[in-house]
């Protein structure tokens, strides 16, 4: 029996209007004011159908000259520039600019201030893996997976506040140092928050692999293996997801990570499921790294934490000539700092080399002839924070 | 201080003696200034080498010298390589004169150069022969001037009405 003609669909079928929408070449822009690119880029889509044939990302729409503002500064000035690279996970970025300018000074620091500093790295890196994976869970419209995420970031955030008084921009590394020692009732917040994050991790994961539909988008999809990972240069959770168990806090350790137990999770395929699953194991690792740093701290007892002092307490020291590279595992991969001094009061040059950057990058070789749905997914799990691509 | 890189730059000395200038270490980074026109020949070889095994192009970046540096040296290009298999860095270093500074391109050799030397471009005006795409990254196409240079003041103003992004 024929029903009532569907304009759209008569306009669908091949010959009809002379129109083959599945073969159509088109081109489409989502533009920085599109919900999912956050503000932050703009994608230039060749569309054949439904598939991706090309795949232009602009960058800069975040673009504030952090490295010309660090360069007209003192050295410690640049440390409040830091937390907002990839503000999801600012001690992070400190650390990376701080252990940079102490290579340079040849400065040692106190046991006690190198586990607070790793404290506050793996608070960092759970907010921010927990942020990665709720976005894409929100982007695939899985909203209880993704508001067990946000809750349980939520819960990093008291965490970290907890810590430094800060729940973004912690600001919390200092040359030589850490701004404050553990609160005396950081131990006590500890224990209600810690059991907490965990759960609600349990349950975003448990609701995930509830979900057939979100991960049937997350398998298969966005698949860079690990030969296209070095050639793009891409490091941290995706290129373990792609089977490459390169995690700098193991492979050059820094801090006291050589006194730490903890896994590198690794994936096989390289897709966006990998990354998802290597992102939650990693979360899960952070958080029994915290507990051992607290345990830590209590053994150690007080040591001097503060850091150098500096004729200037301000700008900061002057630093003697010379250059200096240091990369450190942050959230998104290798963050490496390369300083150049000429012996002055201020930085000749202070060069982020953000992970998010080169991830980013590589998107169209991870969406060759990729389906235009997948594309925003994918983009979510690279955790592509402007703050740090475009710095 | 860690070391992870005196095997590239044994290497290097060894077998590409005449391109290298200049070497050291200090604190830890093995270092190489070579001979700007040797720079893909140079880049295939740690790459290429079984010793070396440079998988990762892992930072490209420039310094501007200013006016401390002779003028036909007023720029360095700053190449990082990562072995992930070795588990060693090298650092090399190109000079490249004030005027229409430009180096060939590395592209070819690592894909992560292709949006790093873009950067260098937009921020430094260092072109890079031989890249695909040499285009603007950071900045706005209609932007003049590159302002991580010495000589931009960091408060000049550069207004927006180029061809649109």
């Amino acid at each position: 029996m024929a029903g009532p003609t569907n304009a759209c669909s008569a306009d669908r079928a091949p010959g009809a209007a002379g129109r083959d929408f599945d073969r159509e070449r088109r081109r489409l822009e989502l533009d920085p004011s599109h919900p999912a690119t956050h503000g932050s880029l703009k994608f230039t889509l060749e569309l054949t159908g439904e598939t991706i044939a090309d795949l232009d990302v602009r960058i800069g729409y975040l673009h504030r000259g952090f490295e010309k503002e660090c360069e007209s500064r003192g050295w410690a000035q640049a440390i409040p520039y830091t937390d907002r690279l990839d503000y999801h996970s600012a001690i992070l970025a400190n650390l990376g600019f701080c252990l940079a300018v102490e290579k340079l000074m040849g400065l040692e620091t106190s046991p006690r201030s190198r586990w607070l500093r790793v404290l506050g790295c793996e608070i960092s890196r759970v907010g921010d893996h927990l942020l990665r994976c709720g976005s894409a869970c929100h982007e695939l419209g899985a909203l209880p997976e993704s508001l067990a995420a946000i809750e349980a970031r939520e819960r990093v955030a008291d965490l970290q506040e907890a810590l430094c008084g800060a729940r973004v921009t912690a600001n919390y590394v200092r040359i030589g140092g850490v701004r404050r020692d553990l609160p005396a009732d950081f131990r006590a917040a500890g224990e209600v928050l810690l059991p907490k994050i965990r759960a609600l991790l349990g349950d975003m994961d448990a609701a995930v692999h509830r979900n057939p539909v979100l991960l049937a988008r997350l398998r298969d999809t966005g698949v860079l293996s690990r030969q296209d990972c070095l050639r793009y240069a891409v490091t941290g959770p995706i290129l373990r997801a792609a089977g490459e168990p390169l995690d700098l806090r193991k492979q050059q350790p820094y801090l006291t990570y050589d006194e730490i137990d903890f896994d590198v999770p690794v994936g096989s395929v390289g897709d966006n499921y990998d990354r998802y699953l290597v992102c939650v194991a990693e979360a899960r690792e952070s958080l029994g790294i915290v507990e051992q740093c607290l345990a830590r701290l209590e053994r150690l007892g007080p040591q001097p934490i503060a850091g150098a002092v500096f004729d200037d307490p301000v700008r900061g020291p002057t630093v003697a000539a010379g250059e200096a590279y240091t990369a450190i595992e942050s959230a998104n991969g290798e963050l490496g700092f390369y300083l150049v001094s000429d012996g002055s009061e201020r930085p000749v040059k202070v060069r982020c080399r953000p992970p998010a950057f080169l991830h980013l990058a590589a998107l169209p070789e991870m969406l060759r002839e990729a389906k235009l749905a997948d594309l925003v997914p994918t983009f979510e799990l690279l955790n592509a924070v402007g703050g740090e691509c475009d710095r | 201080m860690d070391d992870y890189g005196s095997v590239a730059l044994a290497r290097l000395l060894a077998d590409c003696t005449d391109a290298v200038r200049a070497t050291h270490a200090q604190y830890g980074d093995a270092t190489a200034q070579v001979a700007p026109a040797r720079i893909g020949e140079l880049l295939r070889f740690l790459r290429d080498d079984a010793e070396c095994a440079f998988e990762m192009l892992t930072d490209l970046t420039v310094v501007d010298r200013g006016d401390v540096a002779a003028p036909e040296a007023r720029f360095e290009v700053v190449y990082h390589l990562y072995s992930v298999s070795k588990n060693h860095r090298v650092r090399l270093k190109v000079g490249v004169a004030a005027d229409a500074p430009a180096v060939a391109s590395a592209v070819g050799l690592y894909a992560s150069a292709n949006w790093m030397e873009r950067e260098a471009f937009d921020l430094y005006g260092i072109r890079f022969d031989g890249h695909p795409d040499l285009r603007r990254i950071l900045l706005a196409d209609g932007f003049e001037g590159h302002p991580l240079r010495k000589d931009f003041p960091k408060t000049k103003r550069v207004p927006l009405d180029g061809p649109e992004r």
